[in-house]
């Protein structure tokens, strides 16, 4: 009765804790914040917090090197970071003619398997932890980025579409004597 | 299909969260923090639970139910073997003994790292049709004890 066949059963099991797990986090945020811009900004603030971390087991799987421009970084984000973790890849389009800002296009948001938002939530950025690490993780390789939801297949949208922008390469400034 | 760490992660950052959050930093904040977590982490096992197709669920016995919890959800869950279950249970109290992840460094921190865990068992085993109190206790790190004691009508 147990065993082998429960393997089977329980195998989509960690991915479904992760969702489930960040739904509840989100109720509990609404609960804890009093409208939904607040919470759209903790969870950007928290996606941010894991995003600095999280770059440091992505670049360790990864193997992959320096980028060069933009474009790769937007190439490593969609087809191998967002494959890596989320088992996705989204599709990269919208380039703007400067090459500083893209869209990711995501048929699938995994994060939203079993939600739908409550009416009086209208303003809920449900997916925002996802922007706050995109956001944290470039940070951690030099890059100042802006990354933001401008379709959501939770608001009827068709697709869910994250934006992000290029905003500027960040030097190390350390004061002279530091190491 | 979302990686392993993305929970390790999550769950790291939300108990950072809840303990900046309240304004209590004495012992009475800190129960209310743990109680969140555990919430949450019941909230997160019920729905778990409810995915098991009903077949499985013809347990007879309780120790039953323990046993496919520590074997096969465990594993699933955390991609870690629990070490051991002792079957000795006195009355209807199980401990069970978990190595858990070497990121916790500080004996003090533990007790937040393993509220949301609690409630992830208690919230299974009640979709599971088993009503329990589950608590932890770290004596030495990395291993620590769940307590299950399951509650009769």
């Amino acid at each position: 009765m147990v065993g082998a066949e429960t393997k089977e059963l329980w195998s989509g099991t960690s991915s479904e804790l992760f969702t489930l797990t960040y739904g509840a986090l989100v109720t509990q945020l609404c609960k804890d914040y009093e409208n939904d811009e607040d919470v759209n900004k903790q969870l950007d603030k928290m996606g941010y917090n894991i995003g600095v971390r999280l770059i440091e087991d992505f670049l360790a799987r990864s193997n992959v090197g320096r980028c060069h421009d933009f474009r790769e970084t937007a190439d490593v984000i969609a087809k191998v970071a967002f494959k890596m973790y989320l088992g996705i890849t989204p599709s990269i389009t919208n380039w703007s003619p400067a090459g500083d800002e893209f869209s990711l296009i995501l048929e699938n948001n995994p994060l939203v398997d079993f939600v739908e938002l409550p009416d009086n939530h209208s303003s809920l950025i449900y997916s925002n932890l996802l922007c706050g690490v995109l956001r944290g993780a470039l940070e951690m390789v030099q890059m100042a980025v802006e990354a933001k939801f401008v379709q959501d297949t939770l608001k009827g949208d068709g697709v869910t579409e994250i934006r992000m922008r290029f905003i500027r390469r960040i030097e190390d400034n350390l004061p002279a004597g530091e190491e | 299909m979302a990686d392993p760490v993305l929970f390790e992660f999550l769950h790291t950052e939300m108990v950072a969260e809840l303990w900046a959050q309240d304004p209590d930093p004495g012992p009475g904040g800190q129960k209310t923090s743990l109680l969140v977590l555990e919430g949450m982490g019941f909230r997160v096992g019920q729905a778990l639970g409810e995915r098991l197709p009903r077949e499985t669920l013809a347990f007879r016995e309780e120790l039953d139910i323990l046993k496919f919890l520590c074997k096969d959800l465990w594993v699933a869950v955390f991609h870690k073997q629990m070490d051991s279950l002792r079957t000795n249970h006195q009355d209807n109290s199980f401990p069970l003994l978990v190595r858990m992840a070497s990121g916790l460094q500080y004996l003090e921190e533990a007790p937040k790292f393993l509220a949301f865990t609690c409630g992830l068992l208690r919230g299974t085993l009640s979709t599971l049709g088993v009503k329990s109190l589950v608590t932890a206790s770290v004596a030495a790190l990395p291993a620590c004890k769940f307590q299950v004691v399951i509650q009769k009508p």
